[in-house]
């Protein structure tokens, strides 16, 4: 697309999404929000800035190719299932533990690696297939 | 059994598996001469089942094994009688022999390791078939044979008459399993019980069932096609595309035999029946007389034996239904001495093949001084074959004409198929072994000279064999073939018949049969063309008919693809929603289950009120619309307004998901759009929109009914209090959907994201076929 206002501020509104998309991601727990949903709006990201910048300019910018990033998302999703063989619970329990940095406790769980594995399969699969469509001539 | 016992044998039936594995890395390192310690592996198995002689011949069964599926009653348990012991000698004793054969007679072949890796699979899905216990294990093995013999005949797959036989053996042989495993279950059904040890004692039960003629059918279904019985011999013969080794071991020696033994394995369950001793006889009968009049026609080594072989599985089945008082024990002689010479033939075969480059009988000729060893085994075996004391064969042959012969008609008949079977076989017999090797000289394609030990010894050794047990024969019956025949007659039996001719009926018909044989072997030449003008003159066979069969299939299944698949997105996208309509539709019009009018709620707020009314204005655009993508921006529009709504009532999470899929759906539809190269309008007339349009009216009705009457119904609070009450104490979180999602079910989350990515995978290919026709 050729606007002008639209190439200059794609980037900056992409920026943006990108980062409500991970704040999105790990409020879910506790407020509306989660995996998927920020997945969504992530891949709304990209597919903004492609139809302003370009599919290459994307691609670049993603530096792995979005099925691979699909892909790492399943493979880390199931090893946070698999962690609970570890500690000899049922698969896919939820495994909590508190560490303090800095001074602030910060809550970490499996599940929440579960949902960033579920967020960025969103992201891979749904952006190579709309990265593909945008495409004029590779994939 | 004690626990050593147990796991050794566990081992032994593990082993050629394991061979498996290593064989081609060892044959890569020491070329040919791998099959050295390669045949230490069948030989460690052979004397591991030798050490239960002594307690199968004192008429003990030993059993073994492990639990597998205990809840389903499944298990990996093994049956050791004097039946399966027969068996497993002659597997692993002429699997060693073979082994080290196809040592020689591959050497330099740049595929040995496989072949041996091969050949040592089908070992052991051979040893585990005859010993298997459990129906289950029996089916899996049964399979694993006919896989294992369709990679061993097609092992030369470069050439088409290769691959043909092989599927053709898997189709028929494959296909008989599954006849075998509906004949299992039907068992399993009557009987309750899934262990062939126990069914021994159900075999009333079983023959008074009245689905005794649909498991006789089932079980003969599985028996016939393996054991190629007439009309299903064709396979066999075909067969002979593999590699000699492969003839000799799975072809006469071994997997044709699983017929055989399921056959002789349920004989003291199913026998003794009018239709047991009508239809075996009949068959095995008219499989004799086939295969034996087939044989004369052909001119090929390997293919003259693979018909006497069909011959003599038709004559083991006519023996084991026959219900004579010597009819077992002949079958188990038989059933022994058959395999020692048939097998010790196919590898001289093999021998002269490999050695001159023909095995066409009419180009051979004065090979004697050239391979005296490989002439001296020939005439061994031949001798067995062609039933002359004191060989085994004769042994066998004695004891098949004192169980057939009788007074009545039904005697007769046999008795006169088994002498023209049996004297057409003998001629064969010395056909092989003698038009070789006698007689001028020959120019053959290559200069002929004695193949290396590794190739003569494995024909030595079996007709050796058919000698020693002829010589010694008392010893044989009370550790091998008496154990066997109690086995097949579930009652104590013994062999006392020796190698002494003694004056009787039997010697007298045995006489008949060596003149009818001396008389065929003379004449040759004249009887082959005899036959072989008959043959041309039907000039249609079982095994045309298998193309006929195949073509028909292949031609139905492309019609049906055809119809069911045409490649239209249009008729796809109708189907579907055809099916929904119907599935939202036809129940309440069924059951008159038709939700009540919703009522107008009393002062409904105004901006609830602005949103609806929104999304109505959407779908009204969509339909005005005269172009394509402001119909699609339209929709978008209208989901919105549904967002909007679940926000209102509480639901930001599905409503957060539902503003971002609409505007994702919008974007990509609009490229989909972009990419298909539609025309901007759709420019159909009116008629062909209508039915679209009734389509989606009764799609839209459907879901609205469905919605209302869910809502009409009693809302059950269990799962909401339950997610409620734990969501925060359990699982740490606030936002009851999320947890729901990542945690209680988040195995379901697992499998979805999985297929989120592999419908991403398609779709991305789906493109890139696209883009590679354009």
């Amino acid at each position: 697309m050729n606007t002008l206002i639209f190439r200059t501020v794609a980037p900056f509104l992409t920026a943006l999404m990108v980062l409500f998309s991970l704040f999105v991601l790990l409020r879910g727990h506790n407020e509306p929000g989660g995996g998927f949903i920020g997945g969504l709006i992530a891949v709304s990201a990209f597919a903004i800035y492609g139809i302003a910048n370009g599919v290459a300019a994307v691609r670049q910018a993603l530096w792995f190719h979005p099925m691979a990033i699909a892909a790492f998302g399943l493979f880390i999703a199931c090893i946070a299932g698999l962690l609970s063989f570890v500690f000899a619970v049922p698969f896919m329990t939820g495994l909590w533990v508190y560490p303090t940095i800095l001074g602030v406790e910060i809550p970490l769980s499996s599940v929440m690696l579960f949902d960033a594995g579920v967020y960025l399969v969103v992201v891979g699969s749904i952006t190579s297939i709309a990265l593909a469509l945008e495409a004029e001539d590779d994939v | 059994m004690t626990p050593d016992t147990m796991g050794l044998t566990f081992l032994a039936f593990c082993l050629p598996f394991l061979g498996a594995l290593v064989a081609p890395a060892l044959t890569r390192v020491l070329g040919h001469n791998a099959a050295w310690p390669l045949a230490l592996i069948p030989l460690a198995i052979f004397f591991h089942f030798l050490g239960f002689n002594v307690e199968v011949a004192r008429g003990e069964v030993v059993t073994g094994g492990y639990a597998w599926v205990p809840a389903y009653n499944v298990s990996f348990s093994w049956l050791i009688d004097g039946l399966s012991l027969a068996f497993l000698l002659l597997i692993s004793g002429i699997g060693t022999l073979i082994v080290l054969y196809s040592g020689g007679y591959l050497k330099g072949h740049r595929h040995q390791g496989r072949f041996f890796s091969f050949i040592l699979m089908f070992m052991g899905s051979m040893l585990g078939l005859v010993a298997s216990d459990s129906f289950l294990m029996l089916f899996i093995f049964w399979e694993l044979t006919s896989i294992t013999s369709f990679l061993l005949i097609g092992f030369d797959h470069a050439r088409e008459a290769s691959r043909r036989a092989a599927l053709q053996a898997l189709i028929v042989t494959g296909g008989g399993g599954l006849f075998l495993l509906a004949g299992l279950l039907l068992i399993w059904n009557v009987t309750d019980v899934t262990q062939l040890s126990l069914l021994m004692s159900f075999g009333a039960e079983v023959r008074a069932s009245p689905f005794y003629l649909s498991i006789l059918f089932l079980i003969l279904g599985g028996a016939f096609t393996k054991s190629a019985q007439f009309p299903f011999h064709f396979w066999l013969p075909n067969a002979m595309e593999a590699p000699t080794p492969v003839s000799a071991y799975l072809h006469s020696a071994t997997m044709v035999k699983a017929g055989v033994y399921l056959l002789m394995r349920l004989n003291p369950v199913m026998g003794d029946t009018a239709a047991w001793e009508t239809i075996l006889p009949a068959f095995g009968g008219l499989t004799l007389l086939v295969g034996a009049v087939l044989a004369i026609r052909q001119t090929d080594l390997k293919l003259m034996l693979a018909y006497t072989t069909v011959a003599s599985l038709g004559l083991l089945v006519m023996l084991t239904g026959f219900g004579s008082e010597h009819a077992v024990a002949a079958a188990a002689l038989y059933l022994v001495a058959h395999s020692l010479f048939k097998g010790a033939l196919f590898m001289v075969a093999g021998l002269v093949d490999h050695e001159t480059g023909t095995r066409d009988i009419t180009k051979l000729g004065g090979l004697r001084r050239a391979m005296p060893v490989t002439f001296l085994a020939a005439v061994l075996a031949a001798l067995s074959m062609g039933g002359l004391p004191p060989f085994f064969g004769f042994l066998a042959k004695e004891e098949v004409y004192a169980a057939l012969a009788g007074g009545n008609i039904r005697a007769i008949a046999y008795t006169a198929a088994a002498i023209i079977g049996n004297g057409l076989m003998f001629a064969i017999a010395f056909a092989v072994a003698l038009k070789p090797f006698l007689g001028p000289p020959v120019e053959t394609p290559k200069h002929a000279h004695e193949g290396p030990v590794l190739l003569w010894i494995g024909p030595m050794l079996l007709a050796v064999k058919g000698l020693v047990i002829g010589l010694f024969s008392a010893t044989a019956h009370v550790l091998l073939t008496s154990p066997l025949a109690s086995a097949i007659a579930g009652k104590p039996e013994t062999i006392t018949i020796s190698a002494m001719p003694h004056f009787g009926v039997a010697f007298v018909l045995s006489l008949v049969t060596i003149a009818v044989g001396t008389l065929v072997f003379l004449s040759l030449d004249k009887v082959r063309t005899a036959v072989d003008g008959l043959i041309e003159d039907i000039g249609w066979g079982p095994d045309k008919g298998f193309d006929q069969a195949m073509r028909g299939l292949v031609r139905l299944s492309s019609a049906v693809s055809r119809l069911t698949q045409p490649g239209l997105m249009e008729i796809y996208m109708t189907a579907t929603f055809v099916v929904i309509a119907l599935a939202l539709l036809v129940p309440p019009f069924v059951y008159g289950e038709w939700p009540r009018l919703p009522v107008w709620p009393a002062n409904l707020p105004f901006h609830e009120l602005a949103v609806m009314v929104l999304a109505v204005v959407g779908i009204g655009a969509v339909l005005a619309a005269e172009n394509r993508l402001t119909a699609i921006v339209a929709l978008g529009i209208q989901g919105f307004c549904v967002a909007v709504l679940f926000l209102l009532f509480g639901a930001p999470d599905l409503a957060f998901t539902q503003f971002m899929i609409e505007t994702l759906s919008v974007v990509i539809l609009a490229l989909v759009m972009t990419r298909l190269k539609l025309t901007p309008r759709d420019h159909r007339p009116l008629r062909e929109k209508i039915p679209d349009a009734v389509i989606a009216i009764a799609c839209g009705l459907g879901f609205s009914l469905y919605l209302l009457k869910v809502t009409q119904g009693r809302f059950d609070t269990a799962l909401t209090d339950f997610f409620n009450l734990y969501s925060k104490t359990i699982a740490h979180g606030a936002n009851v959907v999320n947890v729901i999602i990542v945690d209680f079910r988040g195995t379901d989350t697992l499998g979805e994201i999985a297929v989120v990515m592999v419908t991403g995978l398609a779709i991305l290919s789906i493109v890139r076929i696209r883009k590679g026709r354009a």
